[in-house]
């Protein structure tokens, strides 16, 4: 190959990677998803044993139990809340120690307009979704929250995904369907939410570590 | 080859204008601080190179204040995107043509 045809081809991959790292979040990853997965089941183990029930259980329905509970000293709106706040806080600390980690290894920077823009459009079906699923809690609608985070969870990601890896826009169809499917078996919502949660973003996370990490990760 | 040199544009005859175009391509609307930070380049130099860009009109520069700051901004225009679209076929024909 000539020198000339060299030169061609490195502009050609620069012009490839100016347009990638400006439009997209490129440093996601995806530890965060395996790490905040298992969380999120251990937050599921712990509900569990504060309701005392048994998963896939449907003797004794989840929502139907929870207003009885008192384990801990904690009525079951203190539980959850709780429950929820410590797997919300500790897989979001994961999540953003990994990825800047990762943008540090790849020479970029974690909060850019292209992060910004990512968490935007993330925010914007999420919070949607939490003021939604607090209206439910307030009807006494318990069994439908389930489903309803799953759903707008699902939303966020999907709606984000263009702004970043396009893997999540998957982990986003997943989490929407396994909540559609949740709305039509309204006991199971614990199993649902451990599942989506739990199980898919380890699964996703280990798929994107395998595809995009474990090769930078080799050469360092 | 003649023919095809000549789609080679000479206005994007270098790495910091390729880049920037490279951006606009594929952002609506992109401050002077991103541009700056994605292209890892000084102020005056980056600035030079807009200013050819803007000459050509491959570029358009919007002017508005975020509060008491002032923020430029820059977007591609269609014939800047025409311009780079057929800049880089030709850099692929030529990639193709047998050494």
């Amino acid at each position: 190959m000539t020198q000339n045809k060299q030169h061609h081809l490195n502009t050609l991959s620069e012009i490839r990677s100016l347009m990638e790292r400006s439009s997209r979040f490129i440093s996601l990853s995806g530890l965060s998803g395996v790490v905040a997965g298992t969380i999120a089941l251990l937050g599921a183990i712990v509900a569990y044993i504060y309701l005392e029930i048994i998963p896939f259980d449907q003797e004794r329905i989840y929502y139907v139990e929870a207003p009885l509970a008192t384990k801990w000293g904690l009525n079951f709106i203190q539980f959850f809340f709780l429950d929820a706040l410590a797997v919300l806080l500790t897989a979001l600390s994961a999540g953003i120690f990994f990825t800047t980690r990762k943008a540090k290894q790849q020479g970029l920077k974690v909060w850019d307009a292209t992060s910004k823009r990512l968490l935007i459009n993330l925010l914007i079906p999420l919070i949607t979704g939490g003021v939604f699923c607090l209206a439910l809690l307030y009807h006494r609608l318990l069994g439908f929250v389930a489903p309803t985070t799953l759903i707008f969870y699902g939303l966020a990601l999907v709606n984000a995904s263009k702004f970043t890896l396009n893997d999540i826009r998957y982990l986003g169809i997943s989490e929407i369907i396994l909540g559609l499917i949740a709305l039509f078996y309204l006991g199971y919502g614990l199993e649902f939410w451990a599942i989506g949660f739990g199980i898919l973003h380890i699964f996703y996370g280990a798929i994107m570590y395998f595809k995009y990490e474990r090769k930078e990760a080799v050469t360092f | 080859m003649k023919n095809i040199i000549v789609h080679l544009n000479k206005t994007f005859d270098h790495r910091v204008r390729l880049g920037i175009m490279s951006i606009l391509m594929v952002n609506d609307w992109v401050d002077f601080k991103t541009l700056k930070e994605m292209l890892e380049v000084t102020d005056g130099r980056l600035a030079s190179h807009i200013k050819a860009l803007e000459a050509e009109a491959f570029i358009e520069v919007r002017k508005q204040f975020l509060g008491r700051k002032p923020n430029t901004s820059y977007s591609a225009t269609v014939s800047g995107r025409k311009a780079f679209n057929d800049h880089l076929d030709a850099l692929e024909k030529l990639l193709k043509m047998r050494d």
